[in-house]
């Protein structure tokens, strides 16, 4: 029988199968665990008397409510919140109790839980990965299996390292053809989640594939996986090829001599079969892409730059009418208004999204001899501290910050707004994060989500602008 | 756990579509390590001003929605952040059931495993109940899960989904951990016949 990628790596990882009364129960090959979402399921294990069955398969890192304020003098990043300083000594107490290796705040390879997976050579082709947050769907983008868990699940597979879970559908979502100049991954996967909405791939795992994913970076596919959650699917995958291997070779836990030729030869069968099927399919044309903004209060609420904001008149359901109507109020904005010159206050590039490398030499290029307009505020925020590092090397950080631009420490940051980064209410933000619900980057606070092209326009001009009326910049 | 076996209780309307766990309690919550006491942080930024202040219009803040149980949300409840602090908030703020077309999958899986009941319905039923909430908010309804059936004030009972495995556990007020703990012996089969992908020890 022909199998998809997905179906390969589910199979390979059932320890029970599925039956009519139970779900299937499935091994977890890497557990990721942070901060937040994880205090109540390691006291879980306290109260029962369990241990972590096999800290060797997980790792911790510190991202969601810690600073990303420049260290101090003796090289420390401060941490002045009483409440996250608490949960951050909380989480080192529970890796040291348990044996988890942890990235401490600081410490060379601390970062965003997706950020650090992937650059550490954590994350693999085949594998299952799983993390107490949505966004797990990032790994997704190396033919793993990866998806966001609740806190109770984050329970039970430090203590079996396993999980139930029911078969969820597939969907293919096909992009064909070629991207143009000044459109990158990130507009592609919010052209998918305007098409679907955010509650369209709800019970599905998304195979993202075409020409145009076929010829995306490792980090594009990451920005495409990453947002899988916010269309409603669980997990995205894309299926390894040379790509792939080449960016996870030599990495620290990639796997080396004989061991990374046997890997190959099973990643290689990894793809979807010919004749293998899905339940669903969505194709997208990738010449008919511009870049994407959002002008809404959730992902889904996103159009091509040049459009304009839809009227509630003209929708038929009287819930979407009133989604609608909702979310303009909240925004600030009116029915058939364009956004191109809409003013903003603040830009952010940054988040597990659009936090790497390739994001920030993007983003470099793109104000390289132009200046942050005044009035506004543009952070930058690496990913991790390996990618603050490297970018530093490159001299990227002197490029924003002569631009005006505030270079910052690695974590999630503004995406959150739970670390001291945050808009106030009402201000503007043109953001290269996932999520521009309602209060996300601070209460009040309006996000449109854009590509890191679009931000460092925004950025340059004060005001919402075509990225493609500005040089657009050689893109690997 | 305590077996869970029905919810009866006065219906609340929040006729929003794709109300996102961001919503259901803002992020500068989640910098807790238990799970008492987020009751008061449930869609807070909805129902406080800034300055602290109640919204006299929000449907919890409202006193003749007190003590309701059952809240009626739009379509897609609960998408966004895997935050399991959304149903603890929701229980802590007295909700027990929330009904809608349909849930986002990680809201879902999460609620069931504390006891809050995620309730599908069609979109007629579901309207009907926005009605008759706002029309009435002495409404009540009875959810029982054995037979899976939500009942209205008419009489008229409607049938909702759930898989077997999560009711089986509500019902009987067991632990789903307990279940895979006790497969010991096939995860160590499983490992003993498949070698590590990764260590994380490895260069710690
Ligand atoms: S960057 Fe934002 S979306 Fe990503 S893990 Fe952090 S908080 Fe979540």
């Amino acid at each position: 029988m022909p199998q998809t990628l997905f179906e390969k790596v589910w199979n390979n990882h059932i320890v029970k199968p599925q039956t009519a009364d139970t779900p299937a129960v499935l091994y977890i090959d890497l557990h990721l665990v942070h901060e937040v979402t994880s205090p109540q399921a390691f006291t879980l294990l306290r109260e029962k008397g369990l241990h972590v069955r096999r800290p060797d398969k997980t790792l911790g890192t510190m991202d969601h409510s810690t600073p990303t304020t420049p260290r101090n003098a003796l090289g420390i990043i401060p941490v002045t919140d009483s409440q996250a300083q608490k949960q951050l000594d909380q989480f080192t107490r529970n890796c040291q109790d348990y044996g988890i290796p942890l990235y401490a705040l600081g410490t060379a390879n601390q970062g965003i839980v997706h950020v650090i997976g992937p650059e550490q050579g954590l994350t693999q082709p085949g594998m299952t990965i799983v993390c107490g947050d949505s966004h797990t769907s990032t790994h997704g983008a190396f033919g793993a299996l990866a998806f966001g868990i609740g806190t109770s699940e984050v329970g039970h597979v430090l203590a079996t390292q396993t999980l139930m879970q029911y078969r969820p559908k597939t969907m293919a979502v096909r992009v064909d053809g070629r991207l143009a100049a000044g459109v990158v991954a990130k507009d592609i996967i919010l052209a998918i989640i305007a098409k679907i909405g955010v509650g369209g791939g709800t019970g599905y795992v998304f195979e993202y594939m075409g020409e145009a994913i076929r010829s995306l970076s490792m980090e594009g596919r990451m920005t495409i996986c990453n947002m899988s959650i916010e269309g409603g699917a669980r997990a995205g995958m894309v299926a390894p090829d040379d790509t792939t291997f080449e960016y996870v070779a030599g990495r620290p836990y990639a796997p080396a001599g004989e061991a990374w030729e046997e890997a190959l030869a099973a990643w290689r069968n990894l793809p979807t079969d010919d004749g293998a099927t899905f339940d669903d399919e969505v194709v997208l044309h990738a010449s008919d892409l511009i870049p994407m903004i959002t002008y809404g209060t959730n992902p889904g609420m996103g159009m091509p730059i040049t459009g304009r904001v839809p009227d509630p008149a003209q929708l038929g359901d009287v819930s979407e009418k009133m989604a609608l109507d909702k979310a303009l109020t909240y925004m600030g904005l009116q029915p058939n208004q364009p956004l191109l010159g809409q003013k903003v206050d603040v830009v952010f590039v940054g988040s597990c999204t659009n936090s790497r490398i390739s994001d920030l030499r993007l983003a470099a290029s793109m104000i390289k001899g132009r200046k942050v307009a005044e009035g506004v505020r543009m952070m930058v925020v690496p990913g991790s501290q390996q990618v603050k590092k490297q970018a530093e090397a490159e001299g990227l950080h002197d490029i924003f910050r002569a631009a005006g631009a505030d270079w910052r420490e690695a974590g999630c940051s503004m995406c959150i707004a739970m670390n001291g980064d945050q808009l106030e209410p009402g201000q503007y933000a043109v953001s290269t994060s996932n999520r521009n619900f309602e209060g996300r980057q601070g209460k009040g606070g309006r996000t449109f989500l854009a590509s890191p092209l679009t931000a460092v326009a925004a950025a340059v001009n004060g005001r919402i602008t075509d990225p493609r009326d500005m040089f657009v910049p050689e893109m690997a | 756990m305590e077996p869970l076996t029905s919810v009866s209780g006065r219906i609340m309307p929040l006729p929003i579509n794709d109300i996102d766990t961001d919503q259901i309690i803002p992020a500068r919550y989640l910098k807790t390590t238990d799970k008492d006491g987020l009751g008061k942080a449930a869609f807070y930024d909805w129902r406080y001003a800034g300055d602290g202040s109640p919204k006299p219009d929000f449907v919890l803040n409202r006193p003749e929605y007190q003590g309701a149980s059952v809240l009626i949300a739009g379509n897609n409840f609960g998408c966004g952040s895997s935050r399991e602090h959304a149903p603890w908030a929701l229980l802590g703020a007295g909700i027990q059931a929330v009904v809608s077309t349909y849930f986002a999958d990680i809201f879902r899986n999460n609620a069931l495993k504390n006891g809050l009941l995620p309730i599908i319905v069609d979109v007629a039923t579901q309207q009907q109940l926005l009605s008759l909430a706002q029309e009435d908010p002495a409404t009540s309804v009875t959810i029982d899960l054995a037979t899976q059936t939500l009942t209205l004030p008419d009489g008229r009972t409607v049938t909702f989904p759930i898989d077997p495995f999560s009711k089986y556990c509500l019902l009987n007020g067991v632990d789903q951990l307990g279940f895979l703990l006790g497969l010991e012996q096939d995860i160590g089969a499983y490992e003993a016949a498949h070698a590590p992908r990764v260590l994380t020890t490895a260069h710690a």
